[in-house]
């Protein structure tokens, strides 16, 4: 029983994953198509636990289920899309889409084979290095994946750099502060000193107003 | 026994489920993106996979830069299909033809 514990729960993830991957692609409500990815994406992290990669994971739940798809519901439900004709050729294309997807399976898993089944798994190479998942894995990371490590840094910079002057919009006539202008300006550019004399001088007539 | 296949077929079905959509969603760009990102987590299964069979962290390393790109990747298909919307009040992919010369 515990021997086959390990292959009923992938057996039960996996099920999940892909009826929540079905799902995806076919419900009609894109809220509820990023809330089924979010499903898929939690039932693979699970997967993933079976094979040992605890780190990628959590990692996966953490940036995916954590970042990107709130980023996905967020755009979802700010823009106000008109579902009825995204809809249109669904049913005409269905053919189409489940031919190539058939074919391309069938493909596949005849390239996987059968006889890859009967291979057992090794040991955790983790476990057998005697440390855990994180430290194998970053013992990888910061030696020998160092200078990649650094440029995926750099291309998440970039984009979040990118992303803010894409979505900026300057629209005119707005009457906000600028705190910038409020602080560089100078005495000069807002008072003027006139020097006149305080009284007028007095003059022969003696006709003082 | 959890093997090499089990891992292997189901990143085959997640990818050919994620084919099948980019086929009947062609008008919905944000189906479209959810199935980049499904065919991304086909990968990553597989690599993972091979990395837990064939004892080399490599695989693993591959995976955490396949999710940092397509973090970013995201971030930016978005703010494009923000100011899409914002320019054409659409994202509809049928509409989408004024490169069409």
């Amino acid at each position: 029983m515990t021997e086959s514990l390990p292959l009923i729960s992938f057996y039960f993830f996996g099920a999940i994953t892909v009826l929540a991957a079905l799902a995806v692609v076919t419900v009609k409500n894109p809220v509820h198509a990023a809330l089924c990815l979010v499903l898929t994406f939690f039932s693979t992290a699970c997967t993933w636990l079976l094979a040992d990669a605890e780190f990628l994971a959590i990692a996966l739940v953490l940036v995916y289920v954590g970042a990107v798809m709130v980023l996905f519901l967020f755009v979802v439900m700010m823009l106000d899309i008109d579902l009825a004709p995204l809809r249109e050729g669904f049913v005409r294309a269905m053919p189409v889409g489940l031919v190539v997807a058939v074919v391309m399976l069938v493909e596949m898993l005849a390239l996987i084979g059968v006889r890859t089944m009967q291979i057992p798994a090794p040991a955790d190479p983790a476990a057998a290095a005697g440390m855990s998942n994180t430290t194998w894995l970053a013992n990888a990371l910061f030696s020998q994946f160092l200078l990649p490590f650094e440029v995926a840094a750099l291309i998440l910079t970039v984009a979040i750099v990118a992303a803010v002057p894409l979505t900026l919009r300057r629209r005119v006539g707005v009457k906000a502060q600028d705190p910038a202008r409020q602080v560089a300006v100078t005495a000069r550019e807002r008072i003027r000193i006139v020097k006149m004399p305080a009284e007028k001088p007095a003059t022969d007539t003696g006709a003082a107003p | 026994m959890i093997t090499l296949a089990h891992f292997l077929t189901l990143g085959t079905i997640l990818f050919c489920v994620a084919i099948a959509g980019i086929f009947i969603n062609r008008k919905n760009v944000i189906v479209l993106l959810m199935a980049i990102e499904l065919m991304l987590l086909a990968v990553n299964t597989n690599f993972v996979a091979f990395s837990r069979f064939l004892g080399d962290p490599s695989g693993q390393v591959f995976v955490f830069f396949i999710l940092t790109v397509a973090a970013a990747e995201s971030a930016i298909g978005l703010a494009i299909l923000v100011v899409l919307f914002r320019n054409r009040a659409t994202i509809n992919v049928a509409e989408l033809d004024s490169l069409k010369g």
